[in-house]
C-alpha cells in the first residue's frame, strides 16, 4: 500500500499513524511542529469509557445515550455506538503503553463530567492530554525507528493535489528551507479545531490555523454543522488567549455562582437539580450568560472550590491549582476564581461518514477537524477519545481497502515528492482580526439573524478586494459558510443558541448542515442523519 | 508601558546575526515576551530605532501557556518560554531575545531542535512490552511524561554538546518513565544507553535542576533512574511493593 500522508501529530494523527505501523503500512506525519506542541497536550480533565470502576452499573449503552443525549440527538448514531462500545478497550490500550491514570488502592478510578451520570472519565490529574501524549509519542518513536513512520517536523500543508476527483497527494512546506514538495498518497487530516479563525479568543494553540480545512473546503471538500462551536463555561483570560479550568474542577465538586444581593447564588443547582454544575457544557454556558445579565445579580461568575477537601486538592487537582495562583494569583481552595465562557471546541468540521472518509475519494479527517461523534454539543471527555478512536477507524479504513478501492490506482501514478514553487501568500494578521470580528460579533452564545446578516456582508466586502491571497480568499469562505450554516438553521440546539428562534425543531432541523463551495460560492444544504 | 528590545535577526540560509533595536508599546499589564513578538508581527509598519522596516520575526509557539515548549529563546541570556516571561519581571534595561544558542539557527529566533528528537530515537526510548503496573509508583511517570521537549535544560548544561555522546536531561527524563516501568533496567539496551550517555556524561553541575519552564523534579527522576539503572537497585516509597 501506498505511504499514507498524515496531516497533524496530535492524538488523532499518532493513533492513525500507528494503527497503520501496527499493520506494517507507513505514514508521514505532516506537522507543524512536534507532537510535544499539538493542542492536544493541553487536553485535561479526562477520556471517557464505560469501564464501570465504579460500582455504578455503567455500561457503552448508558455512554451513547449521553453522548447523543449531549450533543442534542444531532451526532451519528452508528458512529457514536462504535465510539462508546471501542471506548474501554481505548482506554485499555493507553493504560497498557504506559498512560499513569489516577488509581486507588492499585486500582483505576473513574471521575464525574458533564452531562453524564455515572463516573466514566479516567484521567490523570488535570495533564490527561500531555499524558496520553507522552505514552503515544514514545509508543510512536518504536516505529519511526522501525521506518514504518516518517515525520516530517516543521511541514506546512498546502494544498490537496487533486485529479478526476480524487485526492492523490498533498502539498507540504518545510518551514525551514521554504521549498515545497508533493508527497503522493492518500492523506488523512488531522489538523485539530478552528482556533485560527478566532485567533487570541480560545483555549486553542496558535497552530491550530484552520488553514488545513479552509484550503481543502475551497478545494471542494464539503463541511458540517459549521455553526456548533463550544464555549467551554470556565475559562480565564491570559496574554493572547483564553486559559482553561477543567470541567474537573466541577467533577470534582466545584460550584457556579455569582452574588445576587450580597450573597452567592449557586444558580445552577437551582436552576437544574439533577446534574447542577455539571449539565452540558453548551448549558452551563448559556445560563452564564444569561445570569450575569439579570438586574439582580452581579456581572461576574465564580467558580466556588473553597470546600473542596485537601485531599482531592493535593492527589487530583494540584496542577489546575498551581496554574490558578501562577495566573491570576488566586489560591482557588481558599478564594472564589472568576470565570466566563470562552471558545474552546468545534463541533463542526470536515464532513465524514463513520468511517471517517471525507467527499473527496482519497481523504480522510479525524480529531477535531472532522465533524463527527458530537453533534450539537461535546461532551467533556469525548474529545481525546474521538480523536485517538478517530484516527484508528480512518486507518482501519484505509487497511480494509479504503474508498472502493480507489486509493490502488494512486500506486500507478508517477508522482514522486518533487520541488516545485507554490506562492500561498502570508496571512495578514490585520485581515484575520477583521474577519474574527465579525465572526465573533455573530456566532456568540446568543445569535441573532440580524447579526449573522451584518456580519455576511462584512466578509462579502472583504471577498470583493481582488488583491486578496488564495488563502485568504479560502479562509474568509470558510468563515462565510459558518456564518450562513448559522443563519440557516433556524432553531436552538446544543451550543447554537438562537434569540430569533428560541425553540428546538425537530422536524425541520434534526439534520446535518453541509456547507460546499464550487467556483468560489458558499451553498448551504441539510441532510437526514443516517 | 514602552519596552525596548534588541532582537537577533537571522534571514533563512544566513549564517549571520545582528541585533535589531526596536520599541514596542502595550497598554497589556501582563503582556509576555510572547504577546510583544506577536504584537510586532502584527503591525506591518513596525520601524526599528533606524527608521528600518522590522518585517517578519521568526520564532516558534504553539500553546501560549507553558505546556509545549515551542517558544524556548535566550531571554537576557536565561533560556526561558517566552508565552511564561511576563515583559514586567525583565527590568527597565532593553529585553535581549537570542534564538538558543546550541541549536542551529533557522532564522531569527526559531531554531532546530531535532538533535532532541534523534537522540530519543536512538535511546530507544519506548516501551517494549505493555506496562504491567497498574499503579504510578512514587509519581515517576506522571513527572517524567510532563517534559515539554523545549531543550532549555541542555542550553545551560555544561556537558551538552551537539553531535557529542551525552543526551543531556531532554533524554534523560523521557527515559525515566521507561526505566520505571522495567523489572531490572540495568540488563537492558536502554539501562545500558542510559549508562553511557546520560549518567556517564553527566559532570553532576545540576544547572538543569532550576531551568525546567514545567519544573520537572529532575533529582527525584535522576536518583530513581540511577538506583535501578546503574545500581541494579530498587528505590520505592515504604509501603510500596514492586509487582
Amino acid at each position: 500500500m501506498d505511504t499514507i500522508n498524515i496531516i497533524g501529530a496530535g492524538l488523532a494523527g499518532l493513533s492513525a499513524a500507528v494503527t497503520l505501523a501496527e499493520n506494517g503500512v507507513s505514514s508521514r506525519l505532516i506537522s507543524s511542529q512536534p507532537s510535544e506542541r499539538s493542542q492536544s497536550v493541553l487536553a485535561e480533565g479526562g477520556i471517557n469509557a464505560a469501564l464501570d470502576l465504579m460500582g455504578e452499573q455503567d455500561s457503552p449503552a448508558l455512554h451513547f445515550e449521553d453522548t447523543m443525549k449531549g450533543g442534542v440527538y444531532l451526532a451519528d448514531p452508528e458512529a457514536v455506538r462504535n465510539l462508546t462500545e471501542n471506548a474501554p478497550r481505548i482506554v485499555r490500550k493507553l493504560a497498557a503503553l504506559g498512560v499513569p491514570f489516577q488509581t486507588e488502592n492499585g486500582q483505576m478510578i473513574q471521575r464525574y463530567f458533564g452531562g453524564q451520570k455515572k463516573r466514566r472519565t479516567a484521567y490523570a490529574k488535570t495533564g490527561t492530554g500531555k499524558m496520553l501524549m507522552t505514552a503515544l509519542t514514545d509508543y510512536a518513536r518504536k516505529f519511526e525507528a522501525d521506518g514504518l513512520i516518517h515525520r516530517l517536523h516543521h511541514h506546512d500543508f498546502v494544498k490537496a493535489d487533486i485529479r478526476d476527483g480524487i485526492l492523490r497527494g498533498v502539498y507540504v512546506r518545510d518551514r525551514y528551507t521554504e521549498e515545497t514538495a508533493l508527497h503522493s498518497g492518500p492523506a488523512i487530516a488531522c489538523a485539530g479545531g478552528l482556533n485560527g479563525f478566532f485567533p487570541g479568543r480560545t483555549t486553542g494553540t496558535t497552530q491550530n490555523t484552520g488553514h488545513v480545512q479552509a484550503v481543502l473546503f475551497s478545494q471542494g471538500v464539503r463541511m458540517a454543522n459549521l455553526e456548533f462551536i463550544q464555549y467551554h463555561p470556565t475559562t480565564f483570560g491570559i496574554s493572547g488567549k483564553r486559559c482553561l479550568v477543567s470541567e474537573a474542577a466541577r467533577g470534582e465538586g466545584g460550584r457556579l455562582c455569582v452574588l445576587r444581593g450580597g450573597e452567592k447564588w449557586y444558580f445552577m443547582e437551582e436552576l437544574y437539580p439533577e446534574l447542577g454544575n455539571l449539565m452540558p457544557r453548551d448549558v452551563v454556558s448559556r445560563e452564564m450568560y444569561r445570569v450575569v445579565r439579570r438586574p439582580d445579580c452581579g456581572d461576574q461568575v465564580f467558580l466556588d472550590m473553597t470546600a473542596l477537601d485537601p485531599s482531592v486538592w493535593r492527589t487530583k487537582l494540584s496542577d489546575l491549582r498551581e496554574e490558578c495562583m501562577h495566573y491570576l494569583r488566586i489560591d482557588p481552595a481558599s478564594a472564589l476564581l472568576p470565570v466566563e465562557p470562552g471558545i474552546h471546541y468545534f463541533m463542526g468540521g470536515i464532513d465524514v461518514d463513520a468511517r471517517h472518509r471525507t467527499s473527496l475519494p482519497g481523504l480522510y479527517a479525524a480529531g477535531e477537524c472532522a465533524c463527527q461523534y458530537h453533534g450539537a454539543n461535546r461532551l467533556g471527555g469525548n474529545s481525546m477519545l474521538g480523536a485517538v478512536f478517530g484516527g484508528e477507524t480512518a486507518a482501519r479504513d484505509l487497511l480494509d481497502g479504503g474508498f472502493d478501492g480507489g486509493c490502488l490506482s494512486l500506486s500507478t501514478g508517477c508522482l514522486s515528492p518533487t520541488s516545485v514553487s507554490l506562492s500561498t501568500g502570508c496571512l495578514s494578521p490585520i485581515s484575520a482580526e477583521k474577519l474574527s470580528s465579525f465572526l465573533c460579533s455573530a456566532l456568540g452564545i446568543l445569535r441573532t439573524e440580524e447579526g449573522i446578516r451584518q456580519s455576511l456582508e462584512g466578509v462579502g466586502e472583504m471577498l470583493r478586494d481582488e488583491a486578496l491571497t488564495e488563502d485568504f480568499r479560502a479562509r474568509l469562505l470558510l468563515g462565510e459558510a459558518m456564518l450562513r450554516s448559522a443563519s440557516a438553521r433556524r432553531e436552538s440546539r446544543g451550543a447554537h443558541t438562537r434569540e430569533d428562534y428560541p425553540e428546538r425543531d425537530d422536524r425541520a432541523f434534526r439534520k446535518t448542515t453541509l456547507a460546499e463551495c464550487r467556483d468560489g460560492s458558499v451553498t448551504i444544504s441539510f441532510r437526514d442523519l443516517p | 508601558m514602552i519596552y525596548q528590545f534588541e532582537i537577533s535577526r537571522t534571514k533563512h540560509g544566513d549564517r549571520t546575526s545582528r541585533l535589531q533595536r526596536i520599541r514596542w508599546e502595550t497598554a497589556d499589564e501582563s503582556a509576555t515576551v510572547a504577546s510583544a513578538l506577536t504584537g510586532m508581527n502584527a503591525d506591518p509598519d513596525l520601524r526599528d530605532e533606524n527608521g528600518e522596516a522590522v518585517g517578519h520575526i521568526f520564532w516558534e509557539c504553539s500553546c501560549l501557556q507553558k505546556k509545549c515548549g515551542a517558544c524556548a529563546m535566550r531571554i537576557n541570556g536565561v533560556p526561558r518560554l517566552a508565552c511564561d516571561t511576563p515583559l514586567s519581571s525583565l527590568g527597565k534595561k532593553p529585553i535581549r531575545l537570542e534564538p538558543l544558542k546550541k541549536f542551529p539557527v533557522i532564522a531569527d529566533l526559531m531554531t532546530d531542535r531535532q538533535i532532541m528528537f534523534d537522540n530519543l530515537r536512538e535511546m530507544k526510548i519506548w516501551l517494549d512490552r505493555e506496562c504491567s503496573q497498574t499503579e504510578d509508583r512514587d509519581g515517576v511517570a506522571f513527572e517524567a511524561s510532563r517534559c515539554l521537549q523545549c531543550g532549555c535544560c541542555l542550553e545551560v548544561c555544561p556537558n551538552f554538546l551537539p553531535g557529542g555522546s551525552f543526551t543531556g536531561t531532554a533524554a534523560c527524563v523521557p527515559a525515566s518513565r521507561i526505566i520505571a516501568e522495567m523489572e531490572s533496567p540495568a540488563q537492558t539496551e536502554l539501562g545500558c544507553l542510559y549508562r553511557k550517555r546520560i549518567y556517564e556524561g553527566c559532570g553532576k553541575s545540576l544547572s538543569c535542576r532550576n531551568i525546567c519552564p514545567a519544573g520537572i523534579d529532575i533529582d527525584k527522576l535522576l536518583v530513581h533512574s540511577n538506583a535501578t539503572a546503574v545500581w541494579n537497585k530498587s528505590v520505592h516509597s515504604p509501603g510500596k511493593m514492586l509487582h
